[in-house]
C-alpha cells in the first residue's frame, strides 16, 4: 500500500504571499497499456485525482490520466491570504483516498 | 532458394519501402483521439495561440518520465483568471495527460508534472479562462525511449 505522500511548503508565509507548493506520492500508476510475462494486459491501476483545499477552500486540483509517471509529483502555487491548514487528497482507481494535512502560519 | 535478380531486388526493396511508410500515413490521419479530447474541452471553440508557457525538454531520453511545467499568464483574481488547462499527448495510446484546475487562491497559474510520452510527439495545452476564452500551446519532444508498454 502506498506510503506516507511527501510535501514540501514554507511553515509560515506573508499574507497575500503565493508559496509554492511541492507533492510527491508513491503510486505505481499502472497504465493498463503493459503486459505481463504471459502476456496479459495488466489491469488500470492509477491516481485519477489530485485536490489541494485551503481552509475548506479549494486551492487547486487535477485530473489525472495514465500518462502521468510513476510516484505523480505535482507542484504547483497557492495564494496565503491567513493563517490555517492545507488539505491534500490523492484518489485511487479503486477508490482509496490517499490524505495528507499541512498547517501554515502567518509571519508576524 | 533461386537467387533474385537486379529487377527482382529492386521491386523488393520498393514493397518495404512501401509497407514502412504506410503506418505512418495511416498514423498521421487517425493519431489517437485528441481531437475528441479537444472538443469536448473547448466545446468546439478555436483557441487562439499564446498565453501560455510551455516548458518541456526539446530531447527526451526516458519516455517514462518526462518534466513538464506551465505557466499561464492571468492576473488570478476572482474577476480573472485561469479555470483550467487541459494538457494532452496527440502520439500516446491515450491523448490524455492531465486537466489542470485552478482558482483565485492558486495565486499563480503554474504547475509542474512529470509525464509519460510514448513516442516523438507533440504535447499540446489547451487554457480555459474565467470569461470562457480559450488559448493553446503546444511543443515538440522528441523521445529516445518510449515511455509505454514493455
Amino acid at each position: 500500500m502506498a506510503e506516507k505522500p511527501r510535501l514540501k511548503l514554507p511553515k509560515e508565509a506573508a499574507k497575500g504571499e503565493i508559496i509554492q507548493i511541492k507533492t510527491l506520492v508513491s503510486h505505481v500508476m499502472e497504465s493498463g497499456q503493459r503486459k505481463d510475462a504471459q502476456g496479459k494486459p495488466i489491469p488500470r491501476k492509477i491516481i485519477n485525482k489530485f485536490t489541494c483545499e485551503f481552509n475548506g477552500k479549494p486551492v487547486f486540483s487535477c485530473a489525472l490520466e495514465p500518462a502521468i509517471s510513476a510516484n505523480p509529483y505535482i507542484q504547483f502555487s497557492a495564494r496565503v491570504d491567513e493563517a490555517g491548514t492545507f488539505k491534500f487528497a490523492w484518489t485511487d482507481d479503486d477508490g482509496s483516498v490517499i490524505t495528507a494535512e499541512e498547517k501554515i502560519a502567518l509571519k508576524a | 532458394m533461386k537467387a533474385i535478380n537486379r529487377r527482382q531486388a529492386f521491386a523488393l526493396g520498393g514493397g518495404f519501402v512501401m509497407l514502412s511508410l504506410m503506418p505512418m500515413a495511416a498514423d498521421a490521419e487517425v493519431s489517437n483521439d485528441a481531437a475528441k479530447w479537444i472538443e469536448k474541452f473547448t466545446g468546439g471553440k478555436q483557441p487562439v495561440k499564446g498565453k501560455i508557457a510551455l516548458d518541456l525538454p526539446e530531447i527526451a531520453e526516458n519516455g517514462n518520465t518526462v518534466p513538464l511545467s506551465l505557466t499561464v499568464e492571468s492576473p488570478m483574481t476572482a474577476e480573472s483568471y485561469v479555470k483550467d488547462v487541459m494538457l494532452l499527448a496527440d502520439g500516446n495510446p491515450n491523448a490524455g495527460v492531465a486537466t489542470l484546475t485552478f482558482t483565485p487562491l492558486s495565486g499563480k497559474a503554474e504547475a509542474s508534472v512529470r509525464i509519460r510520452l510514448a513516442a516523438t510527439q507533440n504535447v499540446v495545452a489547451i487554457a480555459r479562462m474565467s470569461d470562457g476564452s480559450l488559448f493553446t500551446e503546444q511543443k515538440t519532444v522528441k523521445v529516445t525511449i518510449g515511455g509505454c508498454g514493455g
